[in-house]
């Protein structure tokens, strides 16, 4: 996954995820369900301006369609900072390339250069430019100088809930318990997570093999001593893992 | 070395959740305006978080812990380093001044566009004069393509209104339509100029062909009383779109100059938006100018007093531009 590295006056260099064009196009699939939505509305409340005439009626319909696709994202991108309806429910957000606030110029500079970016459908120009751009920018962002991020999930999960506080052998062997945490990918850990929490609802042979899984890439990263791991069944291992990686 | 991550999570978690609070709330109200103390707060929250991710980089690699401290002081860091001037509303006075001091700001950028469109003129007017059969490839509207004797002997022995009961709805149609091609003349800007200016030339092509053919028939005076008065703005509206294509063309490719990239485009950011928000209002007005006085001809409408029309929002037009801001 791309990543934008920036590097503060302080010294302190923290980098930031850069969005996949998949998580964004499944953002603007959101969104364009959004402005469907929005012109059924549109439609049906027209009818209700042909009091003043059904030509006054199409005129306002018409101007409003228009007003609402222009404006959808100038507006929401604005007063949300950087999001739209699709980009808050998966997780996106745009902000400056430099790591800085959002400036309205910058939010009406990147939805008007839109139509180029669809160009010739489908976003074909922007999903092109995405791909082949260092930071990961449709031809509007890099206008706007503007990039998409992949905000991080900021809370930890409920350890207690997903994995009842046992005696944990893997804790017991602080320095391997150390290295697996230095080791381990984010993304799987969240996979696990996911994974233990949901566990009850699995069917019993997908449970098995999903967690055979997950226990094949926790001891590949680090090899605990036979003693320690002893007894252990996949699903106890990555829940023992878990707990290791946060520390309980 | 962080021997005990979850003793150092716990000793700094709190001000983690602070400066997360405070990061919400300007999330959700971006006119807060925080007092001193609460920004002196913010400060060192933003401060200890930056020393809590040196020390998780220096000594650790937890990669969790880390994207979560990253993620809390890549927002502090935007809060904080912004210098740019807050906007909270928009003003349209300032904006309206704003529009002819971006125009002028980039005068040599609406040269090159008004000269791209003259080019493509003289080629569509040269084009049809050599080849009339290539009429319709040269300006594709249907309502073109009669003959201009025909279509001008059939307007003015109307005696109907053609547009009863659609000129609000045409006047809409025209509004969107012209402003959705000025935007992208102005979006193409990006492919580096090439396709505002493929753009200004086949406008200029197609007005180039009308012309050449209503001239060589005989009919000038049509052509301009029914062109002038709302080409009289639309057409300067879709050169300030050029204008503006261009102008953001110049800033990504830069010539000669030492600016960033980036710093080149945010230089030119607010004139961009000030074009072309100008030119969508005029283009409102030529829509409603187009549909409820450019489509009546003589004897409903006299064409001096159409062409007259025409003249007086062109000099209106060119003193605001000159004068205004």
């Amino acid at each position: 996954m791309k990543a934008l590295r920036i590097e503060t006056p302080e010294g302190v260099v923290f980098s930031l995820q850069l969005a996949t064009p998949v998580l964004r196009a499944l953002a603007w699939s959101v969104d364009g369900a959004v402005l469907i939505a929005s012109s059924v509305v549109i439609g049906r409340a027209s009818g209700t301006f042909a009091v003043i005439g059904a030509d006054w009626a199409n005129a306002i319909a018409t101007l409003l369609y228009f007003v609402s696709s222009m404006a959808y994202g100038m507006l929401f991108e604005w007063y949300w900072r950087g999001q739209t309806l699709g980009k808050r429910l998966f997780g996106l957000r745009v902000v400056d390339a430099q790591g800085l606030r959002l400036r309205p110029a910058q939010v009406v500079m990147r939805n008007l250069l839109r139509s180029v970016d669809f160009l010739p459908g489908a976003y074909l120009v922007g999903a092109t430019a995405c791909l082949f751009s260092r930071k990961g920018q449709r031809l509007g962002d890099l206008a706007a100088n503007t990039v998409v991020l992949r905000e991080a999930k900021l809370l930890e999960p409920d350890v207690e809930r997903i994995a009842p506080a046992k005696y944990n052998s893997l804790l017991a062997l602080p320095h391997l318990a150390a290295r697996l945490r230095s080791r381990v990918d984010p993304e799987a850990v969240r996979i696990a997570v996911t994974a233990l929490a949901l566990r009850d609802g699995y069917d019993p042979r997908a449970r098995v093999e999903l967690f055979a899984e997950l226990a094949g890439y926790f001891r590949s990263l680090v090899e605990f001593p036979e003693a320690a791991v002893e007894g252990l069944t996949d699903e106890q291992y990555v829940r023992s893992a878990v707990r290791a990686i946060y520390g309980r | 070395m962080i021997l005990d991550p979850a003793r150092f999570v716990d000793m700094e978690r709190v001000y983690w959740n602070e400066l997360q609070a405070i990061l919400d709330k300007l999330r959700v109200e971006p006119g807060w305006r925080m007092s001193i103390p609460e920004v002196q707060r913010l400060h060192y929250l933003y401060e200890r978080c930056s020393a809590d991710l040196a020390r998780l980089d220096t000594f650790s690699t937890e990669p969790l812990l880390r994207g979560y401290v990253e993620s809390l002081v890549s927002s502090a860091y935007a809060e904080i380093h912004e210098t740019r001037a807050p906007s909270g509303k928009v003003r349209w006075r300032a904006l309206g001044a704003a529009f002819p001091r971006a125009f002028r700001r980039h005068l040599g950028a609406f040269r090159l566009a008004v000269g791209l469109t003259l080019l493509g003129g003289a080629f569509g007017w040269f084009a049809m004069r050599a080849d009339p059969d290539a009429k319709a490839v040269l300006m594709p509207f249907p309502g073109l393509l009669d003959p201009p004797a025909t279509r001008v002997a059939r307007e003015e022995s109307a005696r109907m209104d053609r547009l009863h009961g659609q000129k609000a709805s045409f006047s809409a149609m025209l509004m969107t339509h012209n402003i959705q091609v000025t935007v992208m003349t102005l979006a193409c800007g990006v492919t580096w100029g090439v396709g505002t200016v493929i753009l200004l030339f086949y406008n200029g092509v197609t007005l180039g062909a009308i012309s050449a053919d209503y001239v060589g028939a005989g009919y000038t005076q049509f052509l301009a009383g029914w062109l002038l008065p709302h080409g009289a703005i639309e057409i300067p509206a879709i050169l300030l779109g050029g204008q503006a294509g261009l102008v953001l063309a110049g800033a990504l490719i830069g010539w000669g100059e030492r600016a960033s990239r980036a710093d080149r485009l945010r230089s030119v950011a607010r004139d961009l938006l000030a074009i072309a928000l100008g030119a969508a209002a005029l283009l409102v007005w030529a829509g409603l100018v187009e549909a409820f006085v450019s489509q009546y001809h003589q004897p409903v409408l006299p064409y001096g007093l159409k062409i007259a029309f025409g003249l007086l929002e062109l000099a209106a037009l060119s003193i605001f531009l000159a004068r205004a801001g």
